[in-house]
């Protein structure tokens, strides 16, 4: 088994209380940072760590983190997105469900390096148990002196909030989710000015995923250089990977980044091979915003290397041959999964959760979604393949929000690597539409 | 002050100005379309996308271009930017594409519409559309919602661009109407069909681009093209009083606010100068009024046709050389 840095002792019972987690090494980085450390120098080190956003971005979080405007007299905020809710992402839920101190720990000594006094959890509304499970745990850390006033004697003060939110998908999006936290529709803003400068309440925020935060206190206890040491170039550390779809062990994984994937699939450690000893398909790397690749592609890079679970392994090749890393949420699929069924699946979510705020997400969304479903029930058309590219197209990059590409490039990558099975389906309509219908043609993956 | 270049012209303009605000300094082609942004309505803009440019170089101390197409009315130029708008292959596909989006539930009943002849989207479409619509699902329909006895909402035509949701908060004394549901789903509504009542209400009907918020007191009396605007003006207790009258013959069809060559009010008016005030006598009449947007209304024959090309009258003498031939 790799380095656990997140979860080594979250199989302990009862390390969601403050007891247990304590007795686990818990709260250290909380005494060593407000003690002995400077905001700037915990800044410093997560730096030096390489850490990046474990949301999906991932950009590095000391530089957010740098990025922060301090002016005199203005409150700053940390504010932590727990409103996972891309289809296949569930580590950050199983993470704070099991160690909710390791967050509450995370967030104290994150808002310590940012001068923030006041910070949120914004939680998705639905996950009502976690939220729970967090309110305790709060109540636990207030009443050992580790929220409040004066921490630990060290004169720092920092009152932690769950929020929760209204359940929409958008609100995962930084800007919406400041929105929604203020009280008000979740709605993207206009970037910029970005929430360094005004977020939440028109004060300088940084906004950051569980995981994230959760990484800081082992950054803190070890150094950010023993963190850099872990992982593979700028993919320092250890990810959550949230597994699903058809492989024989499903569920979360904590990672070293740079574990190939062919390991990461085949290997008893982790998914343990494809479900009743199929064929590998293809695969969505890093959940159901990313494209998506067929079995060759996301074994093997398009220069013939073994693919690994990284940041830039995983987007070599760009959208041609190429994913993201994302939120980690990889979804395995068989011989027997249809992609122009799973891609219309995809596409009926990105339609739902559109905020409708822009024009190129608000309608788009919902025309791709209604030619795939034309599609996927036999009345498609053989130009509407070159209609659907057409669409994610024009609203790639021409939306307020990430949430337009996060529509667009699955159906853009499933035509790209997939055509052929979209043409089965318009050209058979009666085969395709039979019950457990599914294209078993060769998988002659376009790298073009 | 920072110097910025848009489709080759260069101008001079205060810190803070947004391209849009920029290129409208230079006028003619060079100006991107807006559907969402209205001046004065703070906070309004980047929901449409359809001012949409490209910015090939950042700034003097960071030239790189910027990655995605910006939208232009929330942009703020920075010193040494270079813009491209109606010079880029590439801001005029994503237009064509956006205004398809706009057309995908609109419907084109431009013959019975009221606001046929003065509405953003049919300008827009004839300017940046494309001649056939791939769309053939069902468009999506709403009933008709009475506001109150002066306004109709058809929310069919709507192009959810929150003009009038910004009006009602920043204009009227109360907020009742906003956007309920998201998505393709999203309506503009009152609570429970409460009605917009309010002195303020009439401006959402000036602001609204497209048909979707009408005068109950004008609808399907007459075509705008064959009404004469009339520039006149009243002393009202509650607003400026300075109108323009569309009137035929000695009758007055319409009133609103005087707008500018981008369809923008000069000044809100109250519902009494617009609903209750119709007759000839009630009025001061100032003259025709000077209308030089691209419109239909345009093509009348009050004055000499007008060239919309505003040039800024302090532009260096080369840079005048690269103005384009009208």
């Amino acid at each position: 088994m790799g380095l656990k840095i997140l979860t080594e002792h979250i199989n302990v019972p009862g390390i969601e209380t403050l007891e247990v987690y304590r007795k686990h090494g818990g709260y250290k980085s909380v005494e060593k940072a407000l003690k002995t450390m400077s905001p700037d120098e915990v800044v410093e080190e997560v730096k030096t760590s390489g850490l990046r956003g474990r949301g999906g971005a991932g950009f590095p979080t000391g530089m957010k983190w740098s990025f922060l405007a301090k002016p005199e007299g203005i409150p700053r905020y940390l504010v932590c997105n727990a409103d996972e809710s891309e289809p296949g992402t569930f580590k950050d839920r199983w993470f704070m469900e099991k160690n909710p101190h390791a967050l509450i720990e995370g967030m104290i000594t994150s808002s310590y390096a940012l001068g923030a006094n006041t910070s949120y959890i914004y939680i998705r509304g639905e996950l009502l148990f976690v939220l729970r499970i967090l309110e305790k745990a709060i109540a636990e850390a207030y009443a050992a002196g580790l929220l409040g006033k004066n921490i630990l004697g060290s004169g720092y003060d920092l009152d932690l909030h769950v929020a929760p939110g209204g359940g929409a998908y958008i609100c995962g999006e930084e800007t919406a989710l400041l929105e929604s936290l203020e009280g008000k529709r979740g709605n993207p803003r206009n970037k910029p000015p970005f929430p360094a400068v005004k977020g939440l309440f028109q004060s300088p925020t940084v906004v950051n995923n569980v995981e994230t935060i959760s990484a800081v206190p082992w950054i803190v206890n070890n150094g950010g250089a023993e963190y850099a040491k872990i992982g593979i170039g700028r993919s320092t550390g250890t990810k959550l990977i949230s597994a699903s779809g058809n492989i024989n062990n499903p569920g979360v994984y904590e990672i070293e980044l740079g574990v190939p994937v062919e390991e990461f699939i085949y290997s008893d450690q982790y998914c343990g091979g494809i479900w009743k000893g199929k064929q590998l398909k293809a695969v969505v790397p890093g959940g159901s915003s990313v494209p998506i690749l067929p079995a060759n592609l996301i074994l093997k890079t398009a220069a013939g290397e073994d693919r690994l679970m990284s940041y830039e392994s995983l987007s070599d090749g760009g959208f041609v041959s190429g994913s993201m890393l994302g939120s980690g949420a990889f979804i395995v699929f068989d011989e027997d999964q249809c992609i122009v069924r799973n891609t219309w699946n995809y596409a009926r979510f990105y339609h739902h959760e559109s905020c409708g705020q822009c024009s190129p997400c608000r309608e788009g969304t919902g025309w791709m979604e209604k030619v795939l479903h034309r599609i996927e029930y036999g009345h498609g058309h053989q130009q509407d393949i070159d209609l659907l590219v057409s669409v994610a197209k024009q609203i790639e990059g021409n939306t307020i929000c990430p949430l337009g590409d996060a529509a667009a490039w699955p159906v853009a990558s499933a035509v790209r690597h997939f055509r052929h099975e979209f043409e089965w389906h318009i050209n058979n309509p009666k085969e395709a539409t039979a019950p457990g219908a599914v294209y078993r043609g060769q998988l002659d993956a376009v790298t073009a | 002050m920072a110097k910025v270049t848009i489709d080759g012209i260069e101008i001079e303009v205060e810190d803070g100005t947004t391209i849009l605000q920029a290129a409208r300094k230079i006028g003619g082609k060079v100006v991107p379309p807006a559907m969402c942004y209205y001046t004065p309505l703070k906070g309004s803009g980047g929901k449409c996308r359809v001012c949409l440019v490209k910015v090939t170089q950042g700034s003097t101390k960071d030239p790189r271009p910027m990655p995605k197409l910006v939208a232009s009315c929330i942009t703020q130029v920075q010193d040494g930017m270079v813009v491209e708008n109606s010079t880029n292959e590439d801001v005029l596909n994503a237009r064509k594409g956006i205004v398809e989006m706009l057309l995908i539930n609109h419907p084109l009943d431009c013959p019975i519409c009221d606001q046929a002849g003065e509405c953003n989207l049919q300008d827009l479409s004839y300017e940046h559309g494309i001649s056939a619509q791939r769309f053939e699902e069902e468009r999506r329909t709403f009933n008709k919602v009475d506001l109150g006895p002066y306004i109709q909402l058809h929310m069919t035509r709507c192009i959810l661009c929150y003009r009038c949701v910004y009006t009602a908060d920043q204009v009227t004394p109360e907020r009742v109407h906003g956007v309920l549901g998201r998505g393709d789903a999203a309506e503009i509504g009152t609570y429970i069909e409460n009605m917009v009542d309010n002195e303020f209400s009439g401006n959402v009907i000036d602001v609204c681009p497209v048909g979707a918020l009408t005068d109950k007191t004008w609808r399907f009396k007459n075509r705008v093209w064959f009404t004469k605007p009339m520039d006149a003006h009243r002393d009202c207790p509650t607003c400026s009083g300075k109108v323009t009258l569309w009137t035929r013959g000695e009758e007055v069809l319409r009133v609103t606010a005087r707008k500018d060559q981008y369809n923008e009010v000069e000044e809100f008016i109250c519902n009494t100068c617009r609903f209750d005030t119709k007759e000839v006598k009630d009025w001061t009449i100032e003259g025709p009024r000077h209308i030089d947007r691209a419109s239909v209304i345009s093509a009348n024959h009050y004055e000499l046709p007008v060239v919309n090309v505003p040039i800024v009258p302090n532009l260096p003498t080369s840079t005048k050389k690269n103005l384009p031939q009208e």
